[in-house]
């Protein structure tokens, strides 16, 4: 029984799988195609989010920002949350796939490439959210240095540029990288389609893969490259995301542990999100083999790690509040304890700080459904982390006279709501028309094991 | 003669706009420009010009001097040189330019029933008319108007009483202040205007009277009370100023000691004191609501500087206060030197005979053939119990003249429009009966008439108002008629004064004039002007309904004052609908429990409720008038409040009122003054790492005397008519998302005697080390040379960084369209264009922006100074804000100039940096707040209601 | 197994690979040209009036100074336009039956102003002062051209943000004598700059505000 065996012992790939069979599997998924009825439901509903989403960026391009529940002093709203909430998100794909990839995890080989697809497409939806925010985004590129006739450049000791530098850079990186490991499957699949058609547009984007020796070589070469240039990147988007707070005088935003904290949290929630997206696909497309119980295990432990770290940033907020004296820093912990943001923070720390206690059970680590919840309960709570701090901050800083509150509207919700929807209609796309599992890296799992005694 | 001129510049008024560089303009691929046919005089095409005027401020004059572009007025500024303006303004002459505009002012003549009229068809059938009463000596013509503080209109009323001696003159006017002529008729016999020297007093005493605030004088009140409030470290001396009052007002909140009481009961303190300073005979003790020390107190200080006192009651309260007042002033000395009498400046002021309910009697009595209502709205403000409306649609023929199609006009046989003060001739008394012109600047838009207009066809002349005028004053010029025209026109003032004072003494037997003390019972309530539409006669007034009133913030909405244990007794709290019935009738609004607001007693707010103000002034609040009765117009007694269960939605600009122990106004005992000093302004002090601030040889920066201010928010309005700042209306004010550039916060303090009120005027700090700046990804928010943290309208996409870094919080962005460009829901709100300052840009949608330190201002003088080789001299630059203040809390210039007003101000000791420990280093600097109490009236354990 | 591509389509592949950099920056060059090309900034475009008025013949010509008809050129931010009664002190003597000036009596006649079209039309967000350029001596020509030789008043400059603030950011080689703002044809006798830095002492023109955001937007 699974259960019972200790991590190490369950294989990352059930015995019985041959180069045959998964080929098989995974190329059946995408040229056969999963045509069942739920699916299709499933899939008409996520399109209508995603027009849902696309409405209401426009409502607030032709209209204004003034549709969202944001004021003077709660000048940052919704918009922003999501930004931060999606980049974070966006982030396991990079660590799974590079770092693991650098340190030779071989657990990795199952999840990266969903996981990948899952960061460009978060990473994408997040770039969005600074136009819904911005107050003319028909003038963004007054962020771009480029050779103006006003004689200007951005103001660069803004951290804004950085971000945009910073989410740009990651999202061309992680496409990159993603696409180079799609190469060899899109040569499998261009061989094994039988409609010209598909044969021609699999065969141009493998971009004339013969798998040759040289093939081979190159391509190892360029892609534990990339995973090098990848490395870094892990760090730093958040880190930059996180000096538009860390960088101002607001209490609450004004601290020096933010770029860790953030990377932290990103890497918490990547995980969730990858957990909340493994355990349906695996179920729906009969992936328990290539996706076990360990990868669950693991990804369950990493979870705990970053979780870890974020509950001391927690402490360390409310530490510094104390120890620095600065009674407006004070008062703005103090406010999100018993403000009336108050059941955010709480809703917030009972699901970072308690629900993720679960995870020191192993029956939880391999229970789907206890660990889906807890994922999901996590992604949430990690929402509310980005929340609290964008929204309770500047509601009550220093002159009590401007102490306001803002409430969100629906087309803030629409937005969030409407950006899950696109998030899963990009999703769908992707399995539909790619191998959400990597075939040729799991072909070589297959070698591996032949290999054990 | 600049009015000609002024008459062609309108045929200009739309097409030079585009020259003005009319911000509102979009940018059309070939603009147009309109040059003169012939040009005037003495007129540079692009530059500004300025005309003294006057300005009514409930009937009495206030000079002001307005600035217009290309023939267009853009903006209104006090008049130093007039006594009743002393270079400042009230709220309502700031928006009188916006009045002017509003295109939903009547247009055209009604006829009631026809389709069309015209101006001829009304003089056809007023002929016809007039000559039927002229035979019968002018029997059943009636004549009403507000209060006439005008010569010139009053010499053409006796004129017309004298060719037709059977002709009525009534006047109605819902804030008239009868009972303060009705007391000095009881004290002396005769009825006199009283006025104030608050310069001259060391000790005030305000029996529930808004000194600063709310009286027709209160502007130079304001003005003269705080130059005897200005203490430095060097020289610590104050004036006192004692309070007793009903309702929370400013003069309240500036007061050493203030005790809050129902009007009812003032009568009795009155009493109290008069017995005290000997005015009344010993023995009488009636339990009164303050306690004996505090009396005692004021006494002792009243006596120890006499001459040198004022004792004030308040407009609203009855007779015999006012008489005893008169009495204690007088046995006190003061009379004469601080408290002055003059003739009453309204014409026939306080004489019974001549009220609204004796119209209306002869109306249903059949007397009254002919009606002219002259600039009032009876039937809006008309007390609810004479029936007015009744009786006027009865009437067979009634004509209205207004600015508006209004209530009245609604109901009458006739309306016809009325020209705004900018826009026709005619004259005005101030508070002290100083008499000055009101010219046009601008043709009448909409062909409206002025009440001399009016008047002269009455009278059967032909002349114009100017001809009329010119005609009352001719005399009164001596030799040089031309002379003396133009230096009245120019200086703002009438040369010749021809309003003497009096000297009255109080009649013998006074206290057996005096009625008895009656006991209040019930729930006591009471009728106040709203601070910002007063009467309800500039309810469609955008940027008055949108300005926070004092002490309660409270915009687009009135509200029912309720001190906090009577709405807890009631079980209400803020924004709760209640019911208040008196006599019979009832009204339901909303409440605001105010804090300092006497118990068993509730305050109304006159001049909501219009049914026929606008597009702007429709629905809002709740209608007082209602429950307004004729025979007790401002207090009443025995009416009930309960509970609706409802809520009404109340838009207040400011949530929390509590100082949180963050000091944001810093206050000392005058005794203790010096420490402020020791203490150090806070700021400016650290090390930073942020290379020093060098620059030009001019250095902005400013000064706010929190001694000095008074709360009354002319500065808010004033910089919105200054800077294009638009209206965003009742619901995104809700949403707190008010545009003004200059907030006023007020902070609430402590309870009983030891309960304070502060005001802050807060504007852009301009810090030197501004944390809006450095995270401006697109450098929108940068400094400039003189130290201005300056806004680029042009380059700001909207990131609000800026606002979120701000610990100040002085910005305000565009959420939405706010000037109706693109949609239509603020296009009501929008200001007309004519109006817009062409010398600053209107902002768009999306973008942020803030107090400028009125830039344009400082442009235009450093432009001239260069042009004549010379330093910008001090003084030179005066901001809006400034310049409106009455209480002259502002001082703006140059801070690296030693020698400058504004750098004299932060040498004081009592100057500091809001928020000077995050080290930005604003070059907007507070005067801390400076108490002096009375050290035998403090720590009585009274809980001060 | 059939070949799913000929042999050529790599040329294709190679065409799209290489191809798209070199694209992209084309792309590029191009808006960047266009951002100052004429259609952009309208330089240069004749302006249709509704008189046929020459400058030529006016300044050129008969040396007409430019303050006669631009009066308040030298104290507002306006140069002025002159009012009809202007064209009318020689018009009404001098070919009054021309065609041309139909639309100048008509004007006279009825009173109703002439609709000039502008030519130099700056965003109404930048305020531009006449008088205090004027005052420091910047030329009539620096900004507006050869007027004397034009027939029909067209902008010679392209009006841009970057042309003003290199200016403002440096005036010196700018700079003229004020008895030479309204010459056309001045040419500096001795080295620019050297004139310009004279120049700056003399006027007081300090550079520190000069180039300062609330000089020209407020």
């Amino acid at each position: 029984m699974a259960a019972e065996r200790p991590a190490d012992r369950i294989p990352v790939l059930e015995p019985g799988q041959t180069y045959a069979s998964v080929t098989d599997h995974m190329s059946a998924l995408v040229l056969r195609g999963p045509t069942r009825r739920g699916l299709v439901a499933l899939f008409l509903l996520f399109t209508a989010l995603a027009i849902l989403f696309g409405y209401a960026v426009i409502a607030v391009f032709a209209r204004g920002v003034g549709l969202l529940g944001v004021n003077i002093p709660v000048a940052w709203g919704w918009p922003i949350v999501n930004v931060v909430w999606w980049i974070g998100i966006g982030h396991a794909g990079t660590l799974i796939s590079a770092v693991l990839l650098l340190l030779r995890q071989r657990w990795r080989t199952s999840i990266n490439r969903f996981a990948e697809a899952m960061t460009i497409f978060a990473a994408g939806i997040a770039a969005l959210f600074p136009f819904v925010h911005l107050g003319r985004p028909w003038l963004f590129y007054y962020l771009v240095p480029y050779p103006d006739t006003m004689g200007l450049w951005p103001q660069w000791r803004s951290a804004l540029v950085w971000d945009f530098f910073a989410i740009a850079t990651y999202i061309l990186v992680s496409i990159l990288f993603w696409y180079q490991g799609l190469v060899p499957d899109l040569a499998t699949l261009r061989d094994r389609a039988v409609s010209p058609l598909r044969q021609r547009v699999y065969g141009f984007l493998a971009l004339g893969w013969r798998g040759s020796a040289r093939h081979w070589e190159h391509y190892e070469t360029n892609y534990l490259l990339l995973a090098v240039l990848a490395t870094p990147l892990v760090v730093s988007v958040h880190s930059v995301i996180s000096l538009d707070f860390a960088a101002t005088i607001v209490p609450g935003y004004h601290s020096t542990i933010f770029p860790p904290y953030f990377v932290a949290g990103a890497l918490l929630s990547g995980f969730c999100m990858v957990v909340t997206l493994a355990v349906p696909l695996r179920g729906l497309f009969g992936l328990e083999d290539f996706i076990t119980l360990r990868h669950f295990d693991r990804m369950a432990k990493l979870m705990l790690a970053s979780g870890f770290f974020v509950i001391y940033s927690y402490a360390v907020e409310f530490f510094f509040a104390w120890y620095s004296g600065d009674e407006f820093h004070r008062y703005v912990q103090i406010n999100r304890l018993f403000g009336p943001y108050a059941p955010a923070f709480w809703a917030m720390l009972t699901g970072n700080v308690l629900v993720l206690q679960a995870l020191w059970w192993r029956r939880v680590r391999r229970s789907l459904p206890l660990l889906f919840t807890v994922a999901v309960i996590i992604n949430v709570a990690m929402w509310l982390e980005r929340y609290v701090i964008v929204i309770t901050s500047t509601h009550r800083d220093f002159l009590p006279s401007m102490w306001d509150s803002a409430s969100a509207t629906g087309w803030d919700a629409a937005l969030l709501i409407g950006s899950l929807g696109l998030f899963c209609f990009l999703m769908a796309l992707f399995i539909r028309f790619l191998p959400l599992i990597s075939i040729y890296e799991m072909r070589e799992l297959v070698r591996e094991r032949e290999a054990e005694p | 003669m600049p009015s000609l001129n002024r008459r062609e510049l309108l045929q200009m008024l739309g097409a030079t706009a585009s020259v003005a560089g009319l911000p509102a303009c979009t940018r059309e691929p070939a603009e147009e420009i309109l040059p003169w046919v012939r040009m005037p005089e003495r007129r540079v095409p692009g530059e500004p010009a300025q005309y003294a005027s006057t300005l009514s401020r409930d009937g009495y004059g206030q000079g002001v001097i307005v600035r217009t572009h290309a023939g267009r007025p853009t903006k209104v500024e006090g008049n130093p040189g007039h006594p009743g303006s002393l270079g400042a303004t009230d709220p309502q002459a700031q928006a009188a330019v916006l009045e002017l505009y509003d295109p939903d002012r009547s247009r055209t003549p009604i006829r009631a029933g026809a389709r069309e009229a015209t101006l001829a068809d009304f003089d056809r059938e007023l002929e016809v008319r007039l000559d039927r009463h002229r035979q019968r000596g002018g029997e059943g013509l009636c004549l009403l108007t507000g209060s006439v503080t005008s010569p010139a209109a009053v010499a053409q009323l006796e004129r017309m009483q004298q060719s037709m001696p059977a002709v009525r003159w009534y006047r109605h006017d819902a804030l008239a202040r009868d009972e303060v002529y009705a007391g000095a008729r009881l004290a002396f016999g005769a009825a006199v205007e009283t006025i104030y020297r608050p310069d001259r007093a060391r000790v005030v005493l305000s029996l529930d009277a808004d000194l600063v605030g709310t009286l027709p004088g209160s502007l130079a009140y304001a003005r003269q009370l705080v130059s005897g409030r200005r203490p430095t470290p060097g020289d610590p001396s104050m004036s006192r100023l004692y309070v007793l009052e009903s309702a929370p007002t400013q003069t309240g909140a500036i007061a050493d000691h203030r005790h809050a009481l129902r009007a009812g009961d003032v009568y009795g303190v009155a009493r109290a004191l008069a017995v005290r300073l000997g005015v009344l005979p010993q023995g009488e003790r009636a339990d009164i609501p303050v306690a004996e020390k505090w009396l005692d107190a004021a006494v002792r200080d009243l006596e120890a500087h006499r001459g040198a006192g004022i004792i004030v009651p308040g407009d609203h309260l009855p007779a015999a206060v006012h008489a005893l007042a008169h009495a204690m002033n007088e046995r006190l000395h003061n009379a004469g030197r601080t408290v002055l009498h003059l003739d009453p400046v309204p014409a026939g002021a306080g004489s019974e005979n001549a009220t609204l309910a004796s119209l209306t009697d002869s109306m249903r009595a059949g007397s009254v053939e002919t009606l002219v209502m002259l600039g009032v709205n009876p039937v809006y403000t008309a007390p609810a119990d004479i029936g007015f409306a009744g009786a006027l649609t009865e009437l067979e023929y009634s004509v209205h003249l207004g600015l508006y199609a209004d209530e009245t006009a609604a109901l009458s046989r006739w309306h016809l429009p009325e020209a705004h003060a900018l826009e026709c001739w005619g004259d005005l008394r101030a508070y002290d009966g100083t008499p000055s012109l009101v010219q046009p600047l601008i043709a009448p838009l909409y062909g409206g008439l002025a009440a001399l207009d009016v008047l002269a066809r009455l009278n059967g002349r032909k002349e114009t108002a100017h001809g009329l005028l010119q005609e009352f004053w001719r005399p009164q010029a001596g030799s040089d008629f031309e002379s003396f025209w133009r230096e009245a026109l120019e200086t703002g003032v009438v040369p010749a004064d021809t309003h003497g004072r009096v000297n009255r003494t109080v009649q013998a037997g006074l206290e057996r004039r005096l009625p008895a003390p009656g006991p209040v019972d019930a729930l006591e309530l009471q009728f106040r002007p709203d601070p910002t539409v007063r009467d309800g006669s500039h309810a469609n007034n955008a940027w008055l309904q949108e300005l926070p009133k004092p002490l309660l913030g409270l915009v687009w909405d009135n509200a029912i004052l309720a001190g906090p244990q009577t709405a807890a007794r009631h079980g209400v709290v803020d924004g709760d609908l209640v019911r208040i019935s008196h006599g019979g009738r009832e009204i339901e609004g909303p409440v605001i429990v105010a804090s300092g607001h006497a118990e068993g007693s509730v305050t109304l707010m006159l001049g909501y409720g219009r049914e026929r103000a606008g597009r702007i002034g429709n629905g809002n609040g709740y209608d007082a008038y209602a429950l307004r009765s004729s025979t007790a117009p401002w207090v009443a007694d025995g009416a009930a409040l309960e509970a609706t269960g409802r809520r009404a939605q109340l838009a207040r600009v400011q949530q929390h009122h509590g100082t949180e122990d963050r000091e944001p106004v810093r206050e000392s005992a005058l005794h203790e003054i010096g420490a402020l000093a020791e203490e150090g302004g806070g700021g400016g002090h650290h090390e930073s790492l942020y290379p020093g601030h060098e620059g030009s040889r001019y250095q902005w920066g400013m000064a706010i005397d929190l001694n000095a201010c008074i709360g009354c928010r002319s500065c808010t309005i004033a910089c919105q008519a200054e800077n294009n700042i638009p209206v965003v209306g009742k619901q995104e004010v809700a949403r707190g998302r008010e545009m003004h550039w200059i907030r006023v916060d007020h902070y609430e303090q402590g309870s009983g005697e030891e309960r304070r009120t502060y005001f802050q005027p807060v504007p852009c700090m301009h810090c030197e080390h501004a944390p809006c700046e450095y995270v401006c990804p697109t450098a929108a928010a940068v400094h400039d040379s003189e130290g201005l943290n300056v806004q680029v309208y042009n380059r700001c996409i909207g990131t609000r960084d800026c606002s979120q870094n701000c610990p100040y919080k002085v910005r305000r962005f565009n959420w939405l369209d706010y000037n109706g460009y693109e949609s239509g829901r603020f296009r009501k709100l929008a200001t007309p264009a004519p109006q817009r300052n062409p010398s600053v840009t209107v902002r768009s949608r999306g973008v942020m922006e803030k107090c400028t330190y009125c830039v344009q201002r400082i442009s235009a003088a450093r432009i001239e100074a260069k042009k004549d080789d010379r330093p910008i001299a001090d003084g030179e630059v005066v901001t809006a804000c400034q310049a409106v203040c009455p209480a002259d809390a502002i001082r703006f210039g140059d801070v690296s100039d030693p020698s400058t007003a504004v750098s004299r101000w932060k040498a004081d000791g009592r100057n500091y940096v809001l928020l000077g420990h995050l080290n930005t280093r604003p070059r907007t600097s507070y005067l801390a707040r400076v108490r002096n109490p009375n050290p035998s009236a403090l720590g009585d354990d009274d809980d001060g209601r | 197994m059939p070949q799913v591509f000929t042999p050529r389509s790599n040329n294709v592949a190679r065409a799209v690979v290489f191809g798209s950099i070199p694209a992209l920056v084309i792309l590029l060059l191009v808006s960047i040209a266009l951002a100052r090309s004429s259609l952009v900034t309208g330089k240069g475009r004749p302006i249709p009036q509704p008189v046929p008025f020459s400058h030529a013949q006016h300044v050129g010509a008969l040396a007409v100074d430019c303050r006669y008809c631009h009066v308040s050129v030298e104290e507002s931010a306006f140069a002025g336009i002159p009012p009809t009664e202007t064209c009318m002190t020689c018009h009404s003597q001098l070919s009054t039956g021309s065609d041309a000036l139909a639309p100048v009596r008509e004007s006279w006649e009825e009173g109703e102003p002439l609709r000039w079209r502008r030519v130099h039309d700056l965003p109404d967000f930048v305020y531009f002062h006449h008088g205090i350029h004027v005052s420091r001596g910047v030329g009539c020509v620096s900004c507006h051209g050869r007027v004397d030789q034009m027939v029909t008043i067209r902008q010679v400059r392209s009006l841009h943000m970057k042309w003003c603030v290199d200016c403002h950011r440096d005036p010196s080689s700018w700079l003229r004598p004020p008895e030479h703002v309204f010459d056309m044809a001045w040419r500096d006798p001795e080295h620019p700059s050297q004139t310009g830095r004279k120049l700056m002492a003399r006027y007081g023109i300090d550079t520190a505000s000069l180039a300062d955001c609330s000089i020209c937007h407020r």
